[in-house]
């Protein structure tokens, strides 16, 4: 028998005494397991969300006109005339700094065409012409009835397809050249609705904007992408080029998050705070009803701090145990509440090794830093005083 | 110089108008080997005393000489390791830990050192066996009498073989029965070399001692033989019959 065998018996054969430390210590380690572990649940849910959902960077010509965005160009007989980016030119992005950040290049050509046989007929509409492996990168959520358009095909936009009455099979003339519709893009909500798209050769071709690009859409993919130094990256190497990042809606739920997992942080703060004290507390009570225990300890040879490790190492069995206890009821908790902050279902919170090694060192800074004072106290007890004690 | 030497040793508690004092100019020395019973009324200064020569209690004044060891002329830790080598307690109240068995009450001296913990075993099982209790090594204080507590107290004392035993009213807390087995056992122990310190009540339990000091008042009023004793030598005390509880 040691001085740890004597905290481990203590421990196992006064377990009432011990279970006050231990649940005041096991509900701190578990809020702040819970609390931690759903706001790294959501962030890397959204994360996902994020990679997923497309462009983040937008390169337009540099123009004098007013802002040239989609609405802009949706709006019917705006004049669209503005300088163009050199296709060739984009090459350059796939040499800057963060180039392995870059998912997706996606140029786009945009012109007025003509669609129907006759003149009197014939209607106005926005061609776009795009990369389609890009697309498939930039505009995930994109849904095709039919296919997308083979060489000399054109697909329609939901609206577009509406308005010019064009179904997947049909046929259709723009500017005079008569190009099966080979499918018909599902409604997206976007301006995209209400675009003809052909492919992104075929359409410079048609506009007459061979070599030429729009408007560039780019993808910069990862959780923590340094999409300003990119934007920066690109404008240096496209300097007639306005180079924009997009701020989503899901940037503003990432700060949400952001939010609540400084609240989690704080809550979880405040709940060892509130630990430390039970332990504290529980702690001075139960030194003091063992202060003849402790007389004797002293009595029969121990030193301070023989006592004080006693005492020290009982933090530490009790600090482990609530850690471990503490997680398993966190993590528990934390899965249990998860559907009621994320939409998606079957999400769960994860092992996170950091997490769990976050639990433990709170247990046993808590456990142990607020047993050092009555650890310390126990030792100072004067050993006569305390057998008066019995 | 004799084994241990209390020299003008004086204890007041408190301080200013509440000082009082427990324990004035006390003097006297103790030779290796004898049994010392202390007696005197209570309040006396009796329990004072014994936690001044267990090194347990600081002294006003006065010195404390043991084994040539100026004991309060040590620092906090040896003087606890001074507790561990040459001194074993017995107090009245068992004092036993309620969360450790009997063997583990026993083998508490051995905690602090370095040693096997077969080694620690095979120590409390054998001082255990020496005050009667082979066989109930694994029992929590709380399962035996009280008679049996104050033996494994006693037991817990032996068990790191220290030359001295400072005990406080061994008896106080046992009935007529018990009290004789503890005070044989004593006996027994000064018969074999231990030098023994015993505070007392009882003149019964006086009479197993070789010498009796009197206190009063704090003052050392009586230094000589314990009353009802019939045979000299110390040894033979173990055979005494007298009535002591
Ligand atoms: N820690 C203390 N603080 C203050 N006064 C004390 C303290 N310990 C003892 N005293 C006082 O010192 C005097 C001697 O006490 P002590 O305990 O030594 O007497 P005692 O002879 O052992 O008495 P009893 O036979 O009742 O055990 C008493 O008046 C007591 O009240
Ligand atoms: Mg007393």
């Amino acid at each position: 028998m040691n001085l740890r065998d004597i905290a481990l018996l203590n421990l196992r054969r006064r377990k009432g005494k011990a279970a006050f430390v231990l649940a005041g210590l096991a509900i701190g380690v578990a809020t702040m397991v819970a609390l931690v572990g759903l706001a790294e649940a959501l962030t890397q849910q959204i994360n996902h969300k994020l990679e997923k959902y497309g462009a983040n960077i937008l390169i337009t010509p540099r123009s004098d006109q007013l802002a040239l965005t989609y609405e802009g160009l949706n709006l019917g007989g705006f004049v669209f005339e503005s300088r163009e980016i050199r296709q060739e030119d984009l090459k350059g992005i796939e040499r800057i700094k963060n180039a392995s950040n870059v998912a997706a290049v996606g140029p786009l050509v945009l012109g007025a065409v003509r669609v129907g046989q006759v003149a009197e007929q014939a209607q106005q509409a926005l061609l776009a012409g795009v990369d389609l492996e890009a697309s498939e990168v930039l505009k995930p959520w994109w849904k095709i009835e039919g296919q997308w358009p083979k060489p000399a095909q054109v697909m329609a936009g939901h609206e577009a397809a509406r308005v010019l009455g064009l179904a997947p099979g049909q046929e259709v003339e723009i500017n005079g050249k008569r190009l099966p519709v080979s499918g018909v893009l599902e409604a997206t909500g976007s301006q995209d609705d209400g675009l003809l798209f052909m492919r992104l050769g075929d359409a410079q071709e048609t506009l007459g904007k061979q070599g030429l690009v729009s408007m560039v859409e780019v993808a910069a993919l990862c959780k923590d992408c340094p999409v300003d130094d990119m934007v920066s990256q690109i404008s240096e190497i496209l300097p007639g080029a306005k180079v924009m990042a997009i701020q989503s809606v899901v940037k503003g739920r990432l700060e949400t998050v952001r939010h609540f997992r400084s609240f989690a942080l704080g809550i979880s703060a405040l709940v060892a705070l509130l630990g430390s004290l039970v332990v504290l507390v529980t702690m001075m009570g139960n030194i003091k009803e063992r202060t003849g225990e402790i007389g004797v300890f002293r009595a029969i040879g121990f030193r301070r701090a023989h006592v004080m490790r006693v005492v020290l190492w009982e933090a530490l069995l009790l600090s482990l145990a609530a850690g471990l206890a503490g997680y398993l009821a966190g993590m528990g908790a934390g899965q249990l509440s998860l559907p009621l902050f994320s939409e998606g279902h079957g999400a769960s919170l994860g092992f996170h090794p950091w997490l769990a090694g976050g639990a433990l060192v709170m247990a046993l800074a808590v456990g142990l830093g607020s047993s050092l004072y009555p650890a310390w106290m126990a030792a100072r007890l004067d050993p006569h005083q305390a057998l008066r004690a019995l | 110089m004799s084994y241990l030497s209390a020299e003008n040793l004086e204890k007041s508690y408190g301080q200013g108008q509440s000082l009082a004092q427990a324990l004035g100019k006390v003097s006297f020395e103790v030779e290796k080997g004898e049994f010392v019973a202390v007696m005197g009324p209570s309040g006396s200064g009796k329990s004072t005393l014994l936690s001044l020569l267990g090194a347990l209690n600081t002294p006003s004044s006065g010195r404390y000489v043991v084994d040539g060891l100026d004991i309060y002329a040590l620092g906090q830790d040896q003087r606890a390791d001074f507790r561990r080598e040459y001194l074993g307690f017995v107090f009245q109240s068992f004092n036993l830990v309620p969360y450790l068995s009997l063997a583990e009450n026993v083998m508490l001296p051995l905690a602090t050192l370095r040693m096997g913990k077969a080694g620690k075993r095979a120590l409390a099982a054998e001082a255990l066996a020496r005050v009667g209790l082979a066989g109930k090594e694994g029992r929590l204080p709380n399962q035996v009498s009280g008679g049996e507590q104050e033996r494994t107290a006693v037991a817990r004392a032996l068990v790191n073989r220290p030359p001295i035993l400072l005990a406080d009213e061994p008896t106080g807390n046992l009935d007529q029965q018990n009290s004789r087995e503890v005070m044989e056992l004593l006996a027994r122990l000064g018969g074999e070399g231990m030098t023994i310190v015993m505070v007392t009540h009882s003149r019964d339990c006086a009479g197993h001692a070789s010498r009796l000091l009197s206190l009063r008042d704090g003052k050392l009023v009586g230094d000589g033989l314990p009353p009802l004793r019939v045979v000299e030598q110390p040894a033979a005390a173990q055979t005494a019959q007298a009535v002591c509880g």
